[in-house]
This record gives C-alpha cells, structure tokens and sequence, in this order.
C-alpha cells in the first residue's frame, strides 16, 4: 500500500493559547499510480495533510505510511521520504535561486551526488516534460522569463528528483487560462508518461473534474468525501455548505430537476451536459 | 457626458529578457463613464496590467494621451490628484499590508494626505464599513484570510475618497469564498456608492456580472461590449486563449446543433428558461 493515512491528527502549538487540530483523525489511502484531487477550501487542512506526505509535518497522533516508510510523531531522519515524495508548493517559481535555468533544475540532482552525465539526463527530461526548451533557455536567467515559465522551471527542479509521487500545491493559481491549461495537461501527460502517483490540490472544481480518477474533500480537519467525480459531484449540497462551488453544469441539473425534470446529478462537464439535453430536448435539434 | 476615463491612442514598449522592444500597448483608445462596471479580460502579456498602471499614472504613455477625470497623466502635477481620484488594487494582498493592526493600514493613506485625525478616523471606519471588516479594525493582518486582506486594502483605497477604483486581478490568489467575498465588496461599491469600477480578472464567472466586458489581445482592444455581446463570441474568446463560462459553451453547442435555445443565456437562471419554456 503506497500511501496510507491511519487516524492522523495534527495539532498546531499544542498546550499554547493558539493551539488548533488542523486535521483530525484522517484515515486515506491513495494506490499507486492513482491521479487524485484534493479539494477544501482555506483551513480545511489540504496543506497540513499534504506536508504529512514527505515529512515536513509528523503526525501529533496516528501514523502515516508512504512506501512501507513509517512516519509517527517520533519518526527521525525522514530524507528518504523526501526522494520519494516530490512537493511542488503555491508560488514555486518564488523559490527561484539560481543564476541559470540550468542550474535551478539542476540544483536537487546534484545534492544527491549524482554524476554530471545523470544530471544532465534527468535535467533534459524533467525540463521536457513541463514544455521548457532545455537548449534555448538553459543559460538565461530563470527572473528573465515569463510567469508561466518560470512555474514550469521550479515544477521541472522537482521532477529532477524523480519522485514516485508528486503533489501539486495549486499549481496553477495566478496563471491565465492558457498558462493554466498548459500545466494541466502536462501534468496530465506526466500522469500518462511516467505512472507516477499524482495529488493535485486546487480549489477548482472544473478542473480538477476533467482531470483526476478520483477526488478526496477536506472540510474543517476531517475528510468529508471521497469517490469519483461523478460520485462527489452529485453530493452538490454538501459541497456548497463546505463553501466549495461545484461546476456550473452541475447546478444547472439541479435546477431541471427542481423543475422536475428526469436528468442525472452526477453530471460535471460540458459534454455530458450536452448529451442530457439532446436528449431531453429530443426532437428539436437536426443533430 | 465627459469620460471619466479617456484614452487616447495610447503606446507602451518595454524591453523583454532578449533585449528587444515590446510593444505592450498599440494604440489603445477607451472612454470610460462615471459609474459605470468595466471588466478587463486577456491573457498574460495582453496588455491589460500595463493599461491599468496608466490610468493611476503608475506608468505615463509614452505615446498618446490618458486624462482622468479631466488630469492629464503626462504632467508631473497632476499625479496626486490622479492617484486620489483613481486609487489601485493589487493581485497580492500581502505586499499591500503596511502596519500591523488593520485600522493603521487603512489610516496610511489619509495621514499623508495630510488630514486632521477626526476626520481620518471617520473616514477609516467609514471605509471598514463599506468592505463589512469593521469587526476587523483591531486585528493583525496576518490572522486574515486572503479575501478579508484584500477588503481591507480595497478599504485603504476607499479611505482616500476615490472616485474611480482599479483592481488588477484581485480575486487571483483567492479561495471561492474570498472571491466571492471580493466580488460583493466591489459590487456594492459601485451600485450603492457609485463608484467607477476597472477589475481585471482571468475570471469569466466575475466578468459576466460586469456592465461592459472589453477583451484585450497583443497590447489592442480586440473586443469591447456587455457581457451577453463578448460572450456570444465564443469562438473569438477560445482562438484568443480565453475561458468560455460552462453554460455559455453548452448553449453555444447545442444552438451549433440546431437546437432551439432562445436568446443568449449568461447564467443558470437563463439557461433553465431558456430550456423550460
């Protein structure tokens, strides 16, 4: 079992006036080579949970397993876990350093030890699979590229790593819809290419429909929902009490079938909305 | 009626990681009328965060002309009277916080105004008001969400009695509900106290609540109408790299399919009369 969650609690400055249980009894399991979404909205205890995952948060209770790596409140050396668990935070490209793309993608490889010709390789390969051009960036600056670039080169530095499982902080917060789309689907080719292990957290629900098997929901600490989107999309109500929104097309079902008519709430893209109303508006249409 | 915002054939380059020029503005030309909601769409690099840096006189043309209110942005004396009729929003909520308790934040601006503390303090508590965070104005800004920051830098804003309010991608780095929360913020700012709306935003949902939607592509206005005109492009906004909203789209299919959807439907409401008839 690649990542298991058994009864996680965090609690923030325990025994201080500001303590506070961001995530609470947590139990999750997410398999090899699953492509998941996690969505919550701000302090629903997305971001603890995920820092769980490579060890830069211990469990104050219960135990995480990524691996067969056991992770408690007294687990110790915990760099292993960081090979294997990639974290792509919000705002990767505010964690830029170095003085060439290059080097920036570069700079996690070498700490590993690895000879240059591997370095190089993992450098190439990394930066293809998030679209930089490798030999025509390499020498510039990564603060002389566009916004959307630099994303990439900081998503690129942690794909360097290799990593078995990879997170993504919203990745695309602050980006165009182009820009947006972009990283999307090479995330999804990502998914494709290289089967490994994908959570991608982000608060919108339109995409992360359209791209993910299966979607987990957060809600004050605990894990409220999880199932396919068909399956937590038609939850509708539940979600806007969490103050989450759910796809336009999926309210506008729930709105038919208050009127009464027969059509499915599990419905979450266009194109299954299209389908429904073909057919509800029957003979009508020339199609 | 005089703009309130007038733009004429306005240029803008700047020098790009190549060492080349730009052109960031081609010959923009736009009048804006008092009261009025205006959403700016594009994608990066369209142009539209240079053309909002102009109309506060962040950035002067470096041809072409901007008047606001009448001010000409080109002379130097103008500037503080611009940037109090027109005050700016940012993407950022945290770059924007200067003190560390929310009423001093919102202070900042009138005290170098120069203007006597009772009247600072009523305009503060008036400003906390109009974005609902009067429940805030003892709080350190770091214990704020995203979207109450971003209310209380719109307050710092309203503080200085502005006539006109840019914001450039406000709700960017925002969660749903401080989106929304930003969103009613600038809705009642403009219906109920009448002021001059300019947002910027890479959000469709946000632009069809606005009163005119203009489109901007390669530093030009590529389109310029109400919400219901802009969005009946849909072909035009997808060749240029936009978002359509999801009920737009499947209207858009199913009349491309011959089905009869009356009318142009911008929201869900539209769209179940429109099937429901």
């Amino acid at each position: 079992m690649p990542i298991k969650l058994e009864n996680v609690t965090h609690i923030y400055m325990p025994g201080t006036p500001f303590m506070s249980k961001a995530i609470v009894d947590v139990n999750l399991e997410i398999d090899d080579g699953e492509f998941v979404g996690l969505i919550g909205h701000t302090g629903s205890g997305k971001s603890t949970l995920i820092q769980h995952l490579n060890g830069l948060l211990k469990p104050t209770e219960g135990v995480v397993y990524v691996n067969g790596i056991k992770v408690d409140k007294d687990s110790k050396n915990l760099k292993a876990l960081r090979h294997q668990v990639g974290l792509v935070f919000q705002y990767p490209e505010h964690q830029l350093f170095e003085e060439t793309v290059y080097l920036d993608i570069a700079f996690g490889p070498k700490n590993l030890g690895l000879p240059e010709d591997e370095i190089d390789r993992r450098v190439t390969e990394a930066a293809g699979l998030v679209g930089i051009d490798i030999n025509a960036l390499k020498d510039r600056s990564p603060f002389e590229l566009s916004g959307g670039q630099r994303r990439r080169v900081a998503i690129a530095g942690v794909l360097a790593m290799e990593p078995s499982i990879l997170v993504l902080d919203e990745p695309t917060a602050g980006l165009d819809p182009r820009g947006r789309d972009e990283i999307f689907w090479q995330i999804k080719e990502l998914h494709r290419k290289k089967g490994i292990t994908i959570i991608l957290v982000s608060h919108s629900m339109e995409d992360v429909a359209r791209l993910v098997d299966r979607i987990v929901v957060m809600n004050k600490g605990r894990v409220e929902l999880t199932g396919t989107p068909a399956e937590v999309f038609s939850h509708a109500d539940r979600l806007l009490e969490m103050g989450l929104g759910v796809p336009q097309v999926t309210s506008l079902m729930r709105a038919l079938k208050d009127k009464g008519m027969d059509v499915p709430v599990d419905i979450y893209t266009v194109q299954q909305a299209r389908d429904v109303l073909r057919k509800l508006l029957g003979g009508s249409g020339n199609a | 009626m005089e703009p309130i915002i007038r733009v004429r054939d306005l240029h803008y380059d700047y020098i790009n990681g190549e060492g080349e020029e730009t052109a960031a503005l081609d010959g923009v030309s736009i009048d804006i009328y008092k009261g009025e909601f205006v959403v700016i769409i594009g994608h990066n690099g369209s142009g539209k965060s240079t053309l909002a840096k102009h109309l506060n006189a962040l950035l002067k043309p470096k041809s072409g002309e901007v008047f606001i209110k009448g001010m000409d942005t080109r002379l130097d004396e103008n500037t503080w009277s611009i940037r109090q009729t027109a005050g700016m929003v940012f993407q950022n909520p945290d770059n924007q916080m200067v003190a560390t308790v929310v009423e001093e934040d919102v202070a900042f601006g009138p005290e170098n105004l120069g203007i006597p503390p009772a009247e600072i303090r009523s305009r503060v508590d008036e400003a906390l008001r109009s974005v609902n965070m009067m429940e805030f104005a003892r709080s350190a800004p770091h214990f704020l969400s995203g979207g109450q920051k971003q209310r209380v830098a719109i307050a710092g804003v309203i503080a200085m009695k502005p006539e006109i309010i840019i914001l450039d991608e406000p709700t960017a780095m925002l969660d749903p509900s401080g989106r929304r929360e930003v969103m009613e913020t600038i809705r009642h700012l403009n219906k109920d106290e009448g002021i001059t709306i300019v947002h910027i935003t890479h959000y469709m949902d946000e632009a069809v609540e606005a009163d005119r939607v203009v489109v901007m592509e390669n530093g030009r206005i590529a389109a310029d109408g109400t919400p219901r005109e802009i969005f009946n492009k849909v072909d035009t906004l997808r060749s240029i790299g936009l978002d359509v909203p999801q009920i737009v789209e499947l209207a858009h299919q199913l009349k491309k399919e011959g089905f009869d959807i009356k009318g142009e439907p911008l929201n869900i409401e539209e769209m179940v009369e429109a099937i429901c008839r």
